[in-house]
């Protein structure tokens, strides 16, 4: 890797800077030349829209942020089961020792959670 | 290759905390509601046992885990005062929690996983373990921050944190992917030797400056501390301003003290946020009429007093950044510890107003609190003041007289505001119309962890000698 490196980046960059730029550009010039009429039938919602109801910034329960904390944690104990699945052979007992000890913490978090009520839907 | 015994027996202190930390979690919801407050023993335990491993560990000092762990003499210094510090806190933490009727269990375990972040990063010699190790510390204490839920100014404070936490932690992240594109490697003792691309090298090391810089609070990074500082529950603060600053201060060190072109390129970075950390923390202080805000802001000064040691950039300032970390994570400890004693239930009592004729109704609490607020000004006799006097030694032997003549003019702002919370509490009245809360009597604990840094504040004030040596070995380390 030299200094010089860079450099094979620079098209990549003119060809990014050229789509922003006409995009934009495009958008302005139809707010600027285009005729704009608005009718009732016009703003409504159309083809596979609906009418919207009430306001979408609702307060949720704070059980669903509960589940999604949970989901990551599952989430990440995958991320981390696949790298160990492949490297199984390889790796042998300490593998399984290591990824062993990684579920027991992180079975300690769920153990946890089921405890604190978090999995009891009808709270 | 697989890790071998030793390689465990030198991340032994960081192991021991995270298993104590996770038992305490795992036996909270097991407990009955007036058992919890038990698990403080068990927190206790687990950050004696760090402690206790730390001090075995040092005598067999050396890298592990090829090479990403680094346990030697430096090492040594800052899981002593990051360990000795979580034990402090859960130590004084219980009445806390008693009295604003706060979950036990989760707090003891929030600190010692937290501290097990801070350890990794003390430890960690390599870029992406100390990322590891920060994440750790960070996620811990963005909850620990939260931790009064119903209190709007602790959501507040935890938001603030827990957003500018994340978006320092972005710097940090792709300045390391930065510097192992410049260099092909994260290690820091390799770091400087393949270098590809100097300005990716430059770049990587500026954004991970920037990381850091957020997390020890120094200015133009430093606009979340006080919000934070004043929202989270005042245990937390104490554990916020030394802990966490001490982890980032340690990862700030060893970049500097290993990494040739980090050392170069961050000396004018160093010179000027020192300066303009110090100016900015003092200045803002002046104007405080809140004490827990005021420490927020004195923090953010004493951040730029140990920045001044680190553009110095020697050996003897490394030790002396040293020693200011201990001394000033002493005052702070027993300061915010103090703080949260007096406020009273719900944190009410903060104002300046509140101190007023203090010294009459509570002598010794009085004192102690002066004692500590001397040692912050820099006063003879306490450890502030050795603290200061090695870095500005070290600082005029680097020949960095311009600084330290700053660092000197902040001393004097600081005198301000330090002496006036004195006045308030010895030759003030309180307004005839003020209402006195009961008066509380001082809990063990807290009384303990007062007891504790205040002889500390004072016996390294007026022996400065052992952990002086101390510091000086673990400076050593980077030779």
């Amino acid at each position: 890797m030299t200094e010089g490196h860079l450099q094979t980046y620079v098209p990549l960059l003119i060809h990014m800077l050229v789509a922003m730029g006409l995009a934009g550009a495009l958008l302005l010039a139809s707010r600027w030349v285009g005729p704009r009429r608005p009718s009732r039938a016009k703003l409504q919602a159309y083809e596979c829209g609906i009418p919207p109801l009430g306001d979408a910034r609702e307060p949720f329960a704070v059980k669903f942020y509960l589940v999604a904390i949970a989901f990551i944690l599952f989430d990440a104990e995958t991320m981390f089961l696949f790298p160990w699945a492949y490297a199984f052979r390889d790796l042998g007992w300490f593998g399984f020792g290591a990824i062993g000890i990684f579920i027991l913490f992180l079975a300690a978090g769920d153990i946890y959670l089921w405890k604190k009520g978090v999995f009891d839907w009808n709270r | 290759m697989l890790p071998a015994a030793t390689d465990y027996y030198r991340l032994l202190p960081e192991i021991l905390a995270a298993v104590f930390g996770t038992i305490v979690m795992l036996l909270e919801p097991f407990l009955r509601r007036e058992h919890k407050a038990a698990l403080s023993w068990l927190g206790m335990l687990g950050a004696a046992a760090a402690l206790g491993a730390a001090v075995l560990v040092r005598s067999d000092a050396g890298p592990a885990f090829f090479h990403l762990i680094q346990a030697d003499p430096f090492t040594f210094f800052l899981r002593l005062l990051i360990y000795a510090t979580a034990l402090l806190v859960m130590l004084a933490a219980r009445a806390y929690l008693d009295r604003e009727n706060l979950p036990h269990g989760e707090f003891y375990a929030l600190v010692l996983l937290g501290s097990v972040g801070m350890g990794v990063m003390a430890a960690a010699a390599e870029l992406v373990t100390v990322f590891i190790g920060l994440e750790i510390s960070s996620l811990s204490t963005y909850i620990l921050a939260s931790y009064r839920r119903e209190a709007l100014r602790a959501n507040e404070s935890a938001l603030k944190y827990f957003l500018l936490g994340s978006f320092a932690t972005a710097f940090f992240l792709f300045g390391v992917a930065l510097v192992y594109g410049a260099t092909g490697t994260a290690r820091l003792e390799q770091v400087a030797e393949g270098v590809a691309s100097v300005l990716l090298l430059k770049l990587g090391l500026a954004l991970v400056f920037i990381g850091l810089a957020f997390k020890v609070a120094s200015a133009p990074f430093h606009v979340w501390t006080p919000d934070v500082y004043e929202g989270a529950p005042a245990p937390v603060t104490a554990l916020l301003s030394t802990a966490p600053k001490a982890a980032a201060f340690a990862v700030l060190l060893r970049i500097a003290g290993t990494v040739l072109p980090a050392t170069l390129l961050w000396f004018w970075v160093l010179w000027g946020s020192a300066a303009l950390t110090m100016f900015v923390g003092n200045l803002a202080a002046l104007v405080q009429s809140n004490v827990k805000r005021m420490l927020a802001y004195s923090s953010i000064a004493h951040a730029g007093y140990i920045l001044v040691a680190l553009a110095a950039g020697t050996e003897a300032a490394y030790a002396a950044a040293l020693y200011y970390l201990a001394a000033y994570a002493l005052m702070k400890l027993g300061a915010f510890t103090l703080v949260a004693h007096l406020a009273g239930r719900g944190e009410r009592r903060l104002t300046l107003e509140d101190y007023a004729g203090l010294a009459r109704r509570e002598p010794v609490v009085a004192a102690t609190l002066s004692l500590y607020l001397l040692s912050l000004l820099g006063l003879p006799l306490t450890a502030g003041f050795l603290g200061k006097f090695y870095v500005f030694v070290a600082g005029l032997r680097a020949e960095l007289l311009g600084l330290v003549v700053l660092a000197a003019v902040n001393t004097l702002l600081g005198a301000y505001y330090y002496l006036r919370v004195i006045l308030y509490m010895y030759f003030r009245e309180p307004d005839p119309t003020y209402e006195h809360a009961a008066r509380e009597p001082v809990p063990a604990g807290t009384g303990l962890v007062l007891a504790a840094t205040a002889a500390g504040t004072l016996l390294l004030g007026i022996f400065p000698g052992h952990l002086m040596r101390i510091a000086e070995l673990a400076a050593a380390s980077f030779r």
